[in-house]
């Protein structure tokens, strides 16, 4: 038991919490900009998958990350536009549209994969750790902490990005009172349906970008389902974290480790546990905090309403 | 004090479909008068306003502005050429700071919010001029509701407004915040601005404005001084007909005691304490209002006499018999009529039929089943009868409540109620929202069962209602029972304290 409470033992789970947690953290960064205008969109899932294989597809073609990050993005924003076209222009139910896009992002991405690229077995060239100076060369924590690529260390300006859009400035202001009371917005001359529409594809852009970091950033290759419930885990780090960007961040870090924690777990033959029930953590710890947080103070009092001009 | 014509509504048309909300609305406004527009329910008025403010576009028509037309594609139009409306449902963003109210949709999208101060200053100067006490960093839903309305009308003045239209401003205000806001209605005049205010209520119409519009059927049908009318005139041209002002209304006889609640404590929805130590009896043959500013307890006190919500400590009894804690089903059972506050959401099902609407809770009973089967003719029947009786319109029992006016459905919700010649009645606002035709009717068939020998509970915001129904009235203030009055017009200063928490021991007696 002694190697597991090993010192350098946790500050590499620390650094692979942040690393499993940055596609949450970038879904929940968008889910809260779609949820902060009223918006309830659940099916990130879906937009994460497709990101994370437009993603791996363009840096396939090209050989380029960057590129692929930003085809990971567009695809999120595509199947995003879909689901903002049936909510806000349609107004259909949120939940059905979500559940609809969800599907749609698992068979469209496995259809596709196994029509191009599943006998071709290749992987692609991943972003690769970059190590802070100074700062990885810490005792015990600055390898595991400070040698991560550039996608998990963008979480941070990004998180911080999202706070300053949405609480100082007036896009922002004007966003939360859409999800508030979007009547407010109508009677002032703003287009309550552009605002969502601006939420949903801002909130599908990061969804597209967690999917892609799996692809591009985490593993090097795509495989179906590679999401495997990480949008919905998304959904309950909103929650949990009241709608407050940087309290998803945190939220999502939490999470992280829960993932970094049962990958180690699962490396502990010793214990005599079947894998399976470690690999269930993070869905069980999801359900847990559901359950604790039974509140709705602090969710916007429109969510999941469709606004009838 | 009034001056030329400020603004011209000339021959406003505006249908929705098939409804014609506006059929030739002709209407002058004088700069720095207050114009109301009195009118029933669904006469118009409010379509008519929004047309001004921006929110809707007239079908035809023109506004004009000093004599000259202008297109107003939106509300932010509307405020460029100084118009602006401070509309009944209001609109703030609850969780915002008023502050930041007032700047929302303002300036481009990606404008960093950095300095508040500067808005501070300016919602800070405004407010003293105009002696109003609005805070600008205090969160709007911190605020009371006749707070609320001030930030509003405050946020019309900061964009400059130099018409303000007030959409039924008085509905949701105690009489002392009423007054306030008559006064401030009148510094603004005397500051130069110009209000339009809607309203249905003839004394503060007679109160408050220099001239008065009345709209009758989507028309304006005439505007009078108010120093040159009376309201029984003004009633008349807004119903077409004369109204009883005052209902005819025969002495109560008290019977025996039929509902008694004895130290009735209980939290609201959201486990805050609402109701404190309640006790009061009805007797039959007696109608007991309870006044209070909404958010008091009433509401709470009324779900919990209805089973609604579950009581905390104290007893009802009802015939002599304790039923705390009873279901609504078994509270049914016993007798006892409920007309919820909210019909919407607890009293009708907005797309089922009027024939559907009036079995809802009793389509077991035998009259109207058989065999667990519909039994489609009694309750055509039924439904007929009440229909006929309250005179509601359509006289269809198959037609769908939801295409209904506010006032019919609720005729149609008192009528189902009294159908079952209950021996308790729990009714939460008879004649909120409703047009006068159709609250005479309610008022009488009420004041008809009281004498058949019902014992009546009438929680209300309206003390106009419990004046014209009521046989005492009881204040409720932060859910408890301040006291007890008779139900007198002359008393309305101390009922108006009473709501706000005043004891009547330490009122001062009028002299």
């Amino acid at each position: 038991m002694d190697d597991i409470l090993n010192l350098g033992l946790v500050a590499a789970t620390l650094g692979a919490s942040w690393r499993l947690a940055t596609p949450l953290i970038f879904a929940a960064l968008g889910e809260v900009f779609a949820e902060r205008a009223g918006v309830l969109n659940i099916g990130i899932e879906g937009m994460m998958l497709t990101g994370a294989f437009t993603g791996f597809a363009a840096a396939f073609a090209s050989g380029s990350v960057p590129l692929g990050l930003l085809a990971g993005i567009l695809g999120g924003m595509a199947i995003g536009l879909v689901f903002a076209v049936f909510t806000v222009t349609v107004k259909a139910n949120q939940i059905v549209v979500g559940a609809a896009i969800n599907l749609l992002g698992m068979g469209l991405t496995a259809f596709l994969f196994r029509t191009f690229y599943v006998s071709t077995g290749l992987g692609v060239e991943i972003a690769q750790p970059i190590a802070i100076p100074f700062l990885s060369d810490l005792p015990v924590i600055g390898a595991a902490l400070f040698r991560q690529n550039a996608i998990v260390y963008a979480t941070i300006p990004l998180t911080f990005l999202v706070w300053v859009v949405l609480f100082r400035t007036s896009f922002g202001l004007t966003l939360r009172a859409v999800g508030e009371h979007p009547k407010s917005v109508a009677v002032v001359g703003r287009s309550v349906a552009a605002y969502r529409y601006g939420a949903i594809l801002i909130g599908a852009a990061f969804a597209g970008l967690g999917g892609a970091f799996l692809t591009l950033g985490h593993s090097n290759q795509f495989v179906e389902n590679i999401t495997s419930g990480r949008g919905f885990i998304a959904l309950a780090v909103v929650v949990f974290a009241r709608w407050s960007p940087v309290g998803a961040f945190f939220v999502a870090l939490l999470f992280g480790l829960f993932y970094a924690v049962q990958l180690q777990l699962q490396a502990q033959p010793q214990l005599g546990v079947p894998y399976q029930l470690f690999q269930a953590l993070p869905y069980v710890m999801t359900i847990i905090v559901l359950v604790l947080v039974r509140s709705r103070r602090g969710a916007p009092k429109m969510l999941g309403v469709a606004y009838d001009g | 004090m009034t001056g030329p014509t400020f603004l011209r509504l000339d021959n406003i048309h505006k249908r929705f479909g098939a409804v014609v909300a506006n059929a030739g609305v002709t209407l002058d406004v004088e700069q720095g008068e207050i114009h109301a527009l009195l009118g029933e329910n669904g006469a118009g008025k409010s379509v008519a306003m929004n047309i001004l403010a921006g929110v809707l576009s007239p079908s035809e028509g023109r506004i004009l502005i000093r004599g000259e037309p202008i297109r107003l594609g939106s509300p932010r139009d509307a405020i460029r050429h100084g118009i602006g409306m401070v509309h009944q449902h209001f609109m703030l963003v609850p969780n915002l700071t008023v502050a930041e109210n007032y700047i929302l949709g303002q300036g481009t999208p990606a404008r960093l919010i950095r300095d508040m101060g500067e808005v501070h200053r300016r919602i800070e100067a405004l407010s003293a001029r105009y002696g109003l006490d609005v805070r600008p960093d205090a969160i709007v839903e911190t605020l009371t509701v006749g707070q609320q309305q001030r930030v509003e009308i405050l946020k019309a003045l900061y964009h400059g407004v130099e018409l303000l239209i007030l959409d039924e401003p008085t509905a949701v205000l105690t009489p002392q915040e009423t007054e306030r806001l008559l006064v401030l209605m009148r510094g603004l005049v005397a500051d130069g601005k110009t209000i339009v205010f809607i309203s249905h209520k003839l004394d503060e119409v007679m109160a408050v404005s220099d001239r008065i519009s009345v709209m009758r059927d989507a028309r304006v049908v005439d505007t009078v001084r108010a120093a040159d009318t009376t309201p029984r005139e003004l009633a008349r041209k807004m119903v077409g007909r004369d109204v009883l002002m005052e209902l005819p209304r025969r002495p109560s006889h008290e019977g025996r005691v039929v509902l008694a609640v004895e130290g009735l404590t209980c939290r609201d929805e959201g486990g805050l304490p609402a109701v404190r130590d309640v006790s009061f009896e009805v007797r039959a043959g007696e109608i007991v209002g309870v006044a209070g500013v909404s958010g008091n307890g009433q509401t709470e006190l009324s779900l919990a006499l209805a089973g609604l919500l579950p009581v905390d400590a104290g007893r009802v009894v009802l015939d002599g018999r304790d039923v705390t804690g009873f279901s609504p089903a078994e509270m049914s059972r016993l007798g006892v009529a409920n007309v919820p506050e909210d019909r919407h959401r607890m009293g009708i099902v907005l797309p089922f039929t009027l024939a559907e609407n009036v079995i809802l809770q009793r389509s077991g009973d035998p009259a109207f089943s058989r065999g667990g089967l519909l039994r489609r003719g009694a309750i055509t029947e039924a439904t007929a009868e009440i229909l006929r009786r309250f005179r509601v319109k359509p006289l269809d029992p198959d037609a769908v409540i939801g295409s209904l006016s506010g006032g019919n459905q609720q005729k149609l919700v008192v009528g189902r109620e009294l159908a079952r010649n209950p021996g308790f009645m729990l009714i939460n606002q008879l004649t909120r929202g409703i047009d006068i035709g159709a609250m005479e009717i309610v008022m009488q068939e009420v004041l008809k069962a009281r004498d058949a020998g019902a014992a009546i509970l009438l929680v209300s915001t309206e003390l106009e209602e419990l004046f014209s129904v009521a046989d005492r009235i009881l204040v409720m203030c932060g859910g408890e029972l301040i006291g007890e009055v008779p139900p007198e017009r002359g008393r309305i200063e101390e009922i108006g304290l009473m709501m706000g928490g005043k004891r009547l021991d330490a009122i001062e007696p009028a002299a």
